[in-house]
């Protein structure tokens, strides 16, 4: 019997001609049942269900008989709290992209250089990234206060017309949140990039330093070239946070002043939970979704697309 | 940078270090301290901030060290701030978040852990496809799934009340949020454990079914006992996660149920009254308390954890 039984993981991996199908591993079957129902009902489901209704007329309740088309979408991006938000998310995405690969690489490459409290630079870079955004808005809000934060010390030092109050400025208030969010998260992409210099052979090292070439040239030339699906995940994590920032926002400045620091994901739950407008609520996280794919379709296409071609 | 080596008298071994004082170990020296500053600033002046006292904030600045120490900022926050109508601090959302915690970790960490095991040792037919839904939908925004998993939450109650006969209500309670925390931790996790026991020589598990260990047998002596340092990354990647959360915290739970980040939320961004930034601080520090602990007792654990858990949220 035993000797019988050894086969299960071979027939486990190529189904056989077996009769009873279905009874074939049915306790790795029904220990799946929550995962199955993860997949299909919450993640396809859920998904599919917010989609549709993205096109119906829903209000206070939704409404799946109501059927407007691209009403909910025309009046979405005619309203002009929308349009902030996806200004700022694009300043704020486009900066804090930047910004993050800048600071995480810089950070990493000075790290790599051999130098002496390696561990504590890290602790220290890192730490942010265990709190979380409300904590992050709640600690910049205190710092960027223009009465008693760092605008009024400076002032306080003899630069009397210092001015730099990005939470009470509705034109620069998305660097302020700008600033909480490369505070809390660039420590996390300088991690990524440390494993990835690390991961780097010595003898690159080396071979560029008997070709003479100096430090800053060899980064710049030979390793960045190199870490190049280093950076690609990098790249890839740090989207996928930027499209669901919200918290932050709601912890920093929760929107203001005005409507000012408005973001996609907070106009989505206040449609849908405070205003009592589903059809917009579904309209704009459907269009979040639209625009992950739009990062994430190329990427899965380079990262598996290639693996196959290897 | 001037260590403890230099004179220690022993004669060096390996090659001849550079000059400390050489421009470059200058200006890398010089700008790993100034970005020290930019990182350490904000503890530095919650920490400094939760020990003063109200009119010592109004005539300093938010960097200067507190003259006169006080910890009744930090009693006030934990046992006095107001949120709405309730003025028994922070305490209750400490305590809320520990009843969210608790249960979300162990179920999400059980469920995923036997996904893992099932889809890289039992696999059946399907079983990749539902992984692969499962990874794609880590990066589904949750806005976009938050109603309709409401609306179920709310229908699932209603079936279990009239089941039971006793009134069950999963939307607004702790278990509604267990459950929401399960479900968007089960990518990530699943992924890691999966990873891990994929790596898990094949020979060990054909042995054991060849004693005629079934699917749970194996999974609970075999698997379970070798895979303890996963489930501690599994672990500081959940509490550091569910312990931050806002977003379902906010939606799934209701006043009397909210979690410590909501709450902090709340008494910080609250327009009433007078402002009491020492409290405030010290409150922001108390919330930020636990992850920071966490972080800072499982060092490079942590960094495992998150480097796993990026994908998520």
């Amino acid at each position: 019997m035993a000797v019988t039984d050894s086969g299960g993981t071979e027939s486990a991996r190529t189904p056989a001609k077996k009769p009873n199908r279905l009874f074939k591993n049915l306790t790795a079957k029904l220990a799946s049942v929550p995962m199955i129902l993860t997949a299909i009902v919450v993640f396809i489901g859920c998904t599919g269900w917010t989609i549709y209704h993205s096109f119906t007329k829903s209000r206070l309740l939704p409404a799946p008989d109501k059927w407007v088309g691209l009403d909910q979408y025309e009046r979405l991006w005619s309203t002009r709290r929308w349009l902030v938000s996806i200004e700022n998310l694009a300043i704020y995405g486009i900066c804090s992209l930047v910004l993050s690969l800048v600071i995480g690489f810089t950070l990493a490459a000075l790290l790599d250089r051999k130098i002496r409290g390696e561990s504590v630079f890290r602790t220290i870079f890192l730490y942010p990234f265990a709190l979380s955004f409300i904590v992050t808005g709640l600690v910049w809000q205190w710092v960027l206060n223009p009465d008693f934060g760092i605008q009024s010390v400076v002032q306080r030092w003899g630069w009397e017309s210092f001015t730099f109050d990005p939470l009470n400025n509705a034109d620069i208030v998305i660097y302020g949140i700008l600033i909480a969010g490369i505070w809390q998260g660039s420590g996390f992409i300088m991690v990524i990039m440390l494993a990835g210099l690390r991961g780097i052979d010595e003898d690159i090292w080396k071979a560029t330093r008997v070709e003479g070439i100096p430090v800053w040239k060899t980064y710049i030339v030979v390793i960045i070239p190199m870490m190049r699906p280093v950076f690609v995940t990098a790249l890839v994590l740090i989207a996928a946070g930027i499209i669901k920032v919200y918290d932050l926002v709601v912890a920093q400045t929760s929107g203001g002043p005005g409507i000012s620091s408005e973001v996609p994901a907070k106009y989505v739950i206040e449609k849908m939970f405070q205003s009592q407008n589903l059809g917009q609520g579904f309209a704009a996280s459907t269009m979040m979704l639209v625009s992950v794919l739009v990062v994430l379709i190329p990427w899965a296409y380079l990262e598996f697309g290639g693996k196959r071609r290897d | 940078m001037t260590d403890a080596t230099a004179n220690k008298g022993v004669t060096p071994r390996g090659a001849k270090p550079r000059r400390r004082l050489s421009p470059t170990n200058i200006m890398l020296y010089g700008t790993l301290f100034v970005a020290s500053v930019y990182y350490l600033l904000p503890l530095y002046v919650m920490i400094v901030t939760s020990l003063k006292g109200m009119p010592e904030i109004r005539l300093g600045n938010v960097f200067s060290p507190p003259v006169e120490v006080t910890f009744e900022p930090w009693v006030k926050a934990w046992a006095e701030a107001c949120t709405g109508i309730n003025c028994d601090g922070l305490s209750r959302g400490f305590w809320n978040s520990v009843q969210i915690l608790v249960p979300s970790v162990v179920i999400s960490i059980a469920i995923a852990s036997v996904n893992g095991y099932a889809l890289s040792l039992w696999k059946f037919k399907g079983s990749e496809v539902f992984f692969t839904i499962l990874i794609f939908g880590a990066f589904i925004p949750y806005q976009v799934m938050i109603y309709p998993i409401v609306i179920l939450l709310r229908e699932a109650g209603d079936v279990l009340s009239a089941m039971t006969g006793t009134k069950i209500r999963l939307m607004g309670s702790v278990w509604g949020l267990v459950i929401v925390h399960t479900i968007f931790g089960m990518p990530i996790l699943t992924l890691l454990f999966r990873n891990y026991f994929a790596s898990v020589p094949e020979e060990l598990f054909k042995a054991a079914r060849v004693d005629g260990a079934g699917f749970w047998g194996i999974y609970f002596r075999i698997m379970l006992p070798m895979a303890l340092p996963i489930f501690v990354v599994a672990m500081i990647l959940q509490v550091t996660g569910i312990w931050n959360d806002f977003l379902f915290g906010v939606i799934f739970t209701k006043p009397e149920t909210y979690p410590m980040t909501v709450q902090l939320n709340n008494i910080v961004n609250s327009v009433q009254g007078v402002k009491e930034y020492n409290v405030n601080m010290a409150a922001t520090l108390l919330t930020g308390l636990v992850p920071l602990i966490i972080y800072f007792a499982s060092g490079k654990l942590f960094v495992r954890g998150i480097a796993a858990g990026a994908v998520k949220g």
